[in-house]
C-alpha cells in the first residue's frame, strides 16, 4: 500500500496517549484496530499527519460488568466481544451482531470503540448501540464525559468528540427482567458491509407488555438511525406480530436509503420492514424463554 | 465408450491415474514461491502509472515539471515521449491497436496517461499527484447500445473507422435456420446480458524490465501466460532483435486469462529501462488490476430456439452484441472474432443454427479475455443452457428430460455441429444419469412440488440443471492462430545418464500443477518416476516455443506434445535396449519402465537404457536420449458434464442459498484425479461467484464500480457451497493419452446451473429470467414486479 507520509507514536499508557492527543491537536489521529483507518489511508481518503497507536495501552483492553452495566474498553476487539460470555449473558443484540461484523481477520484487530467512533453509516455497531441505549465515555487531559449514544452519533463519519478527546469505553445498560434482541444483516458475502442491518431490542414488564423497545438501522440513512417513533409507539403494548408489523412500517418509512448497486431504495425499505418483523419476533422468543 | 482407468504404473512411478501430491506445493505452502514482486535486482528503479480519472476526455496538455522536482524522481514518461520512439500505440492480440500512454484522448477511466520512474516505489506513487493533466471532458459512452446509436467516435484516431463497431462476425447458415423457424411449432426466446467480470488473479500484473545498455540484451521478467508469444510481439513492437529478448516468468499467482494480453505497463517499463539503462520494476495495485486490465464477458445475447411438435429442437438463432471497451484487446484466434461462441448449440442435436456477433467500442476498460474458459465458450454455454431450461418449462417438460430428449447420442460421435465443429466424443446421457442419481433428482422434485405449492410459502425450492459441452485445446493450425502464430505447442525432453529427466514446455503454469501432471505423463510413457522429472517452463531462452496456457490448451496440446516426445524417446530407447539385450527390436516387450525379451526373463530398465545412451551406445547411433516435439492437434477436444444445483429462495429478502450441488464432469482420461477435483472445485466457486455476487459495472459517467475487493466480490469459504463431484470417462479419440482438459469446465458449466435453479424456484411465480449476478434485489424485484436497474 502507498499511503501519504505520516508520523507515528506508540504510547504505553492512557495518560501518555491523552497527552499526545492534546499536544498534536488536529494533526493527531488515534489508531486502534486500523481496520477502517488504514484502508482509508491506503486509498488516500485519509492522510493523517500523526498516528497515535493505542494498541500498547493495555489498560483499555477489557470487557466487564460494573455498576449494573456492561463496559467495553477501547482495546476490546470485535473477536473479544463475539466470544465473551459476559456479553452474551448481558445483551442479546450485541452477541447476535458480533459475528456479523466484518470477517474473522478483521474481527481479530478491529475494536468496538473504534467502530463506534468511526460513525460509518454502514458500520454495524452503532445501530446496536442506538437500539440498546448505550453511552460513550470520552477522556481528555482535562477530564471525562459520558455521552449518550444519540448525542455521540452526529452524522456521516462524524461524532461529537472534542479536540483532544478519545473514546475509552462504551457502556451498555442492563435490563433487570426478561429481554431479548437480534441483529439481522443483509450482506453479499462475509466481510461485506451491510446492504441493510436491523438491530432490535425488546424488554418485557411483569405483565408481559413492552417495557423497552430499541430499533437501530444500518446503511439506510446518512448515519445509523434510531427509529424513536417506533420505539415509543411500542412501549406498554402487547408484543406480537401486529405490533411488530406496525413498527416495521414506521421503520420502512423513516429510513432514507440510496439507490445503488445493492438495490433500489424500495427494496431496502422492504428489507428493513422484513428484518424489523423478524428481529422483534426473535427478540420476543428469547424474552419469553426467560419469563 | 465410457471406461474407468486403473493406473498402469505403481504409485512410486506415479503415471496416469495417480493422485500424487503436487510437487510445487512444497514451496507454495511454505511461503517460498518466487513471484514477480519477490525479484529485486541491483540498482532497480520503480515505476508508477498515472491513470485517467475520467472515462472520456481530450488531453490538452500534461505538465510534469513539479513531479520532476521531487527527490528520487528520475523521469516522467508521457505518450508524447513514447511517440518520438514510435511506441505510443501498440498492436493488440486481436489485431487492433491500443494506446500505451494516451496522447490525444483518454478513452476509459483508469487508462494509462503517464509513468513516473523513481528510486523508490513510495516516491513514484507520491509523485503521481504532482503531474498536472489538462482534460476536456467528453460524453462517456458506457453501453454498446449507446455506442452504436451515437455519432461520437471513440476511436477517432483510426483513419478507416467511421463508427464504433470493433468487429462483426457470423457462423452457421442463415437460410436453413430461417426455414426451420418458419415451420417451427413453437419458438422460445431469451434476452440476457452476461455481465462484465474480472479474472482478478491474487497476484496482480507486473514486470521487471532489465535492458543491458552495453549488450542490448533485454531480460523481461513478467506475469505472462504466454511468454513466447509476448517475446515475438515485443520484437515486433519495439523493434528489438528477437534473440536479444528473453522473457522470464517466475511463479505466477493465478492468471485466469488476465495475464494473456500485453499491457501498457510492460511496454513503458521496458522502454524506460532501455532509455535509463537500469532495471525498472512495475507492480500493479489491486485497483489498477481491476479497473484497467483484461476484463471478461460483457455479452448482450438475444437468442431463440425453434421446436417441433414433439418438443425436439430444430434450430437456434443467436444475436450477440459484445462490449469490448475502448480497444479490441482480448486474445483470440484470428479467424474467430467472437471467439468460439458458435459452440452455443451445446450438447444438443439439431441441424441448423445461425449466429451473428458485433463488437462495440465503449468508454470502458478494454478486454473480453477468456476468463477461465476457451474463447467466449462460457457465454455460449450459459446461453444455450438457460435457453433449453426455459424451453423445457414452457413446453411443460422436466428440464432434465427435455435435455435428454434432445442430446446428441453416444453413437453420433464424431458429431458435426451446425456451426462447423466436429465433436470428438461424448456420452451426455451417461453424465446426466449419474448426476441425477447422485443428487436424488426425483426426490428433490417431489419435495419442491410440495413446498412451492403453498401460495404463502416464503421459502421456494429450485432445481437447476446445466449439461455443458466445451470446445478447448486450440488448436489445429489450419484454423487457429494468434497474430499469425499457429496454435501448436511443444515439449522437449532430455533423459539424463542416471535416468532422471528434464521436461521443457511451451505452455506456462499459473497454479494448475503442471510440474506434477506433465511429469506424470512422462512417467506413464517411460516408467521414470514422476518425482525424477523436473518440469521447466516460462523462460523463453530455455524452453521450446509455444503459445502458452489459456483456453484449457495445456493438456490437450502441450500434454499431447509431452506424450509424443516421450514416445519418440521410447522408440530410441527400444533400439538401445535391443543393443544391450542382444535381441531384435521387435522381440522386445514394453511395460512402463522396462524392456523384456519376449518369452524370457531378460530385461533392462529405462534407467539402464538411459545410462547406455551416454556410455555404451551402438556404433552408428547418436549418443544421448532427448527429443523435441511440436504438436499440431488434429482437432479440438470437447469436455462435457452435467451439473445439478438445488437452491432455496427467501421471498422476503430475495436471498438464495445452495442446499445441494453435484457436478459430474467428463474430461476424458484423468491424469491426476486429485488435481482434476481441485480444478473443478475452483471453477465451480468462480461460477457460483458470477451467479451470486460478482460483476463490474459503471455509472453513467463511466466510473468503474468494482475497483477493489470490497466492491468486486470474491466468495470466501463461508459462502461457497459444498460440492459433490462425480465423473464419467470418455477418452478423446484423437489425443495421445485420451485427455480433454479440465481447467475451465466448471467455470463454463456452472453459472447456468445456479441461475437455472433460481428461475426454477420462481417460475411458478411468473419469473422467466433474471440476469447474473442473481442479486437479492433482482430476485425481489422480479417477484414483486418492481423494475430493477442495474
Ligand atoms: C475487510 C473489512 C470488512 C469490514 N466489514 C465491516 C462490517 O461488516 N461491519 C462493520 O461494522 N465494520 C466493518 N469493517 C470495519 C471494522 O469494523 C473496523 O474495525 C471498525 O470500523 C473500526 O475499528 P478500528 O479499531 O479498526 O478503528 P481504526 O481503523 O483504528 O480507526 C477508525 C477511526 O476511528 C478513530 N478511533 C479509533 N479508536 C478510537 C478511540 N478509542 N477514540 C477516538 N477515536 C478512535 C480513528 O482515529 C479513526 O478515525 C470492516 C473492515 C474491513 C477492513
Amino acid at each position: 500500500m502507498y499511503p501519504s507520509t505520516f508520523d507515528y507514536s506508540a504510547p504505553e499508557g492512557l495518560e501518555e496517549a491523552l497527552g499526545l492527543l492534546s499536544e498534536l491537536g488536529d494533526e493527531g489521529r488515534v489508531l486502534a484496530g486500523g481496520q477502517s483507518l488504514i484502508p482509508m489511508m491506503k486509498l488516500k481518503l485519509a492522510a493523517p499527519g500523526h498516528l497515535i497507536d493505542i494498541n500498547g495501552v493495555s489498560e483499555l483492553s477489557y470487557i466487564r460488568e460494573a455498576n449494573g452495566h456492561l463496559a467495553v474498553g477501547a482495546l476490546a476487539r470485535h473477536a473479544d466481544v463475539s466470544s465473551s460470555e459476559t456479553v452474551s449473558r448481558h445483551n442479546h443484540t450485541m452477541s447476535s451482531a458480533a459475528p456479523w461484523v466484518a470477517d474473522p481477520l478483521v474481527r481479530n484487530r478491529g475494536t468496538l470503540c473504534g467502530s463506534v467512533a468511526h460513525c460509518d453509516p454502514e458500520g454495524d455497531w452503532n445501530s446496536v448501540m442506538l437500539a440498546v441505549g448505550a453511552s460513550v465515555v470520552a477522556r481528555s487531559t482535562s477530564g471525562e464525559r459520558v455521552i449518550p449514544i444519540t448525542d455521540f452519533v452526529v452524522d456521516f463519519f462524524t461524532n461529537s468528540l472534542r479536540p483532544g478527546e478519545m473514546v475509552t469505553e462504551v457502556r451498555i445498560p442492563k435490563y433487570q427482567g426478561p429481554a431479548g434482541g437480534a441483529y439481522l444483516k443483509l450482506e453479499r458475502k462475509v466481510g461485506d458491509y451491510a446492504t441493510v442491518g436491523v438491530a432490535t431490542h425488546l424488554a418485557l414488564d411483569g405483565a408481559g407488555m413492552v417495557a423497552e423497545a430499541g430499533l437501530g438501522l444500518t446503511a439506510v440513512y446518512g448515519h445509523n438511525l434510531k427509529v424513536t417513533e417506533a420505539e415509543e409507539m411500542m412501549i406498554g403494548q402487547a408484543p406480537g406480530s401486529e405490533l411488530f408489523a406496525e413498527a416495521a412500517a414506521i421503520a420502512a418509512r423513516t429510513c432514507d436509503p440510496d439507490d445503488n448497486v445493492r438495490g433500489p431504495a424500495s427494496y431496502k425499505r422492504a428489507v428493513v420492514a422484513e428484518y424489523t418483523r423478524r428481529g422483534f419476533a426473535q427478540a420476543l422468543a428469547m424474552a419469553k424463554e426467560q419469563s | 465408450m465410457t471406461t474407468t482407468h486403473e493406473p498402469r504404473t505403481s504409485p512410486e512411478v506415479g503415471g496416469i491415474g495417480h493422485s500424487v501430491r503436487r510437487k510445487e506445493d512444497d514451496r507454495f505452502i511454505r511461503g517460498a514461491g518466487n513471484y514477480l514482486d519477490d525479484l529485486n535486482l541491483p540498482g532497480m528503479l520503480h515505476m508508477a502509472i498515472l491513470r485517467s480519472p475520467v472515462a472520456h476526455a481530450r488531453i490538452n496538455g500534461i505538465d510534469s515539471s513539479a513531479a520532476m522536482e521531487i527527490d528520487g524522481v528520475l523521469a516522467v514518461v508521457t505518450g508524447e515521449a513514447l511517440a518520438a520512439h514510435g511506441l505510443a500505440w501498440m498492436p493488440t492480440l486481436s489485431g487492433d491497436t491500443q494506446a500505451v500512454l494516451a496522447t490525444d484522448k483518454v478513452r476509459f477511466q483508469g487508462q494509462e496517461v503517464a509513468a513516473v520512474i523513481a528510486t523508490d516505489p513510495y516516491i513514484a506513487h507520491d509523485a503521481l499527484a504532482f503531474i498536472d493533466v489538462d482534460y476536456d471532458e467528453l460524453e462517456a459512452i458506457t453501453t454498446p447500445q449507446q455506442s452504436l446509436a451515437t455519432d461520437t467516435l471513440i476511436r477517432d484516431e483510426k483513419e478507416d473507422q467511421t463508427d464504433n463497431v470493433a468487429y462483426t462476425w457470423e457462423a452457421g447458415d442463415q437460410d436453413t435456420t430461417d426455414a426451420a423457424f418458419a415451420s417451427a411449432a413453437r419458438v422460445v426466446s431469451l434476452d440476457t446480458h452476461y455481465p462484465r467480470s474480472h479474472p482478478a488473479p491474487l497476484e496482480t500484473c507486473g514486470v521487471v524490465a532489465d535492458v543491458n545498455s552495453i549488450t542490448g540484451q533485454a531480460t523481461i521478467y513478467m506475469t505472462s501466460q504466454a511468454p513466447h508469444a509476448i517475446r515475438t510481439v515485443f520484437a515486433l513492437v519495439a523493434g528489438l532483435p528477437e534473440e536479444k529478448i528473453r522473457i522470464v516468468t517466475q511463479d505466477i499467482g493465478g492468471g485466469f486469462g488476465n495475464k494473456v494480453p500485453v499491457y501498457p505497463g510492460y511496454v513503458v517499463a521496458t522502454a524506460a529501462s532501455l532509455l535509463i539503462g537500469k532495471p525498472v520494476k512495475w507492480i500493479e495495485t489491486r485497483t489498477e488490476n481491476l479497473i484497467s486490465t483484461g476484463f471478461a464477458r460483457d455479452f448482450h445475447m438475444n437468442a431463440e430456439l425453434a421446436l417441433d411438435s414433439d418438443n425436439r429442437i430444430t434450430a437456434m438463432r443467436a444475436n450477440i452484441l459484445s462490449d469490448q471497451g475502448a480497444f479490441f484487446s482480448d486474445a483470440q484466434p484470428t479467424r474467430f472474432k467472437a471467439g468460439l461462441f458458435h459452440i452455443c448449440t451445446g450438447s444438443y442435436d439439431f441441424p441448423s443454427a445461425h449466429v451473428t456477433a458485433k463488437g462495440a467500442y465503449t468508454n470502458k476498460a478494454p478486454g473480453g479475455v477468456a476468463y477461465r474458459c476457451s474463447f467466449r465458450v462460457t457465454e455460449a454455454s450459459y446461453l444455450i443452457e438457460r435457453l433449453v431450461d426455459n424451453a423445457a418449462r414452457e413446453v411443460g417438460m422436466d428440464p432434465a428430460a427435455f435435455r435428454a430428449a434432445n442430446f446428441i447420442k453416444e453413437e453420433q460421435f464424431p458429431y458435426l455441429s451446425p456451426t462447423g465443429f466436429v465433436y470428438d466424443s461424448g456420452n451426455y446421457h451417461g453424465a446426466m444419469d449419474k448426476a441425477k442419481e447422485m443428487i436424488g433428482y426425483d426426490d428433490w422434485r417431489a419435495r419442491q412440488a410440495e413446498q412451492n405449492a403453498d401460495p404463502d410459502a416464503t421459502k421456494l425450492i429450485g432445481i437447476g440443471v446445466a449439461s455443458f459441452t466445451e470446445v478447448v485445446g486450440a488448436g489445429p493450425s489450419r484454423d487457429y492462430d494468434i497474430l499469425g502464430l499457429k496454435m501448436f505447442d511443444s515439449a522437449e525432453l532430455r533423459v539424463h545418464p542416471t535416468g532422471k529427466a528434464i521436461l521443457k514446455l511451451g505452455v506456462q503454469t499459473q497454479g494448475q500443477g503442471h510440474e506434477t501432471t506433465f511429469a506424470q505423463i512422462v512417467a506413464e510413457e517411460l516408467g521414470i518416476p514422476y518425482s525424477d522429472i523436473k518440469v521447466m517452463y516460462g523462460d523463453t531462452d530455455n524452453t521450446p516455443y509455444g503459445l502458452g496456457t489459456y483456453a484449457s490448451r495445456s493438456t490437450p496440446v502441450g500434454g499431447a506434445a509431452t506424450a509424443v516426445v516421450s514416445r519418440k524417446i521410447r522408440a530410441k530407447a527400444q533400439k538401445l535396449a535391443a543393443h544391450l539385450l542382444e535381441a531384435a527390436e521387435e522381440d522386445l516387450d514394453w511395460e512402463p519402465g522396462k524392456f523384456t525379451v519376449r518369452g524370457t526373463d531378460q530385461s533392462v530398465t529405462i534407467q539402464e537404457v538411459a545410462f547406455a545412451a551416454y556410455t555404451n551406445h551402438p556404433l552408428g547411433m547418436e549418443a544421448g536420449l532427448e527429443g523435441v516435439t511440436y504438436y499440431d492437434p488434429p482437432n479440438m477436444t470437447y469436455p462435457f458434464g452435467t451439473y445439478i444445483v438445488v437452491v432455496e429462495v427467501d421471498t422476503g429478502d430475495g436471498t438464495w442459498k445452495v442446499l445441494d450441488m453435484v457436478a459430474v464432469d467428463d474430461c476424458g482420461v484423468r491424469i491426476n484425479p486429485m488435481i482434476v477435483d481441485g480444478q473443478i472445485a475452483g471453477g465451480l466457486t468462480e461460477g457460483f461467484a458470477k451467479a451470486n455476487m460478482q460483476w463490474i459495472t459503471f455509472d453513467d459517467d463511466g466510473n468503474c464500480i468494482g475497483s477493489n475487493f470490497m466492491d468486486y466480490l470474491v466468495p470466501t469459504a463461508w459462502e461457497t457451497p459444498r460440492y459433490r463431484l462425480g465423473e464419467t470417462v470418455t477418452p478423446s479419440p484423437h489425443h495421445p493419452i485420451g485427455a480433454k482438459g479440465v481447467g475451465e469446465s466448471a467455470t463454463v458449466g456452472s453459472p447456468a446451473a445456479f441461475a437455472n435453479a433460481v428461475i426454477d424456484a420462481l417460475w411458478s411465480r411468473g419469473v422467466k429470467n433474471i440476469d447474473m449476478p442473481v442479486l437479492p434485489h433482482r430476485v425481489w424485484g422480479a417477484l414483486n414486479d418492481v423494475p430493477i436497474s442495474p
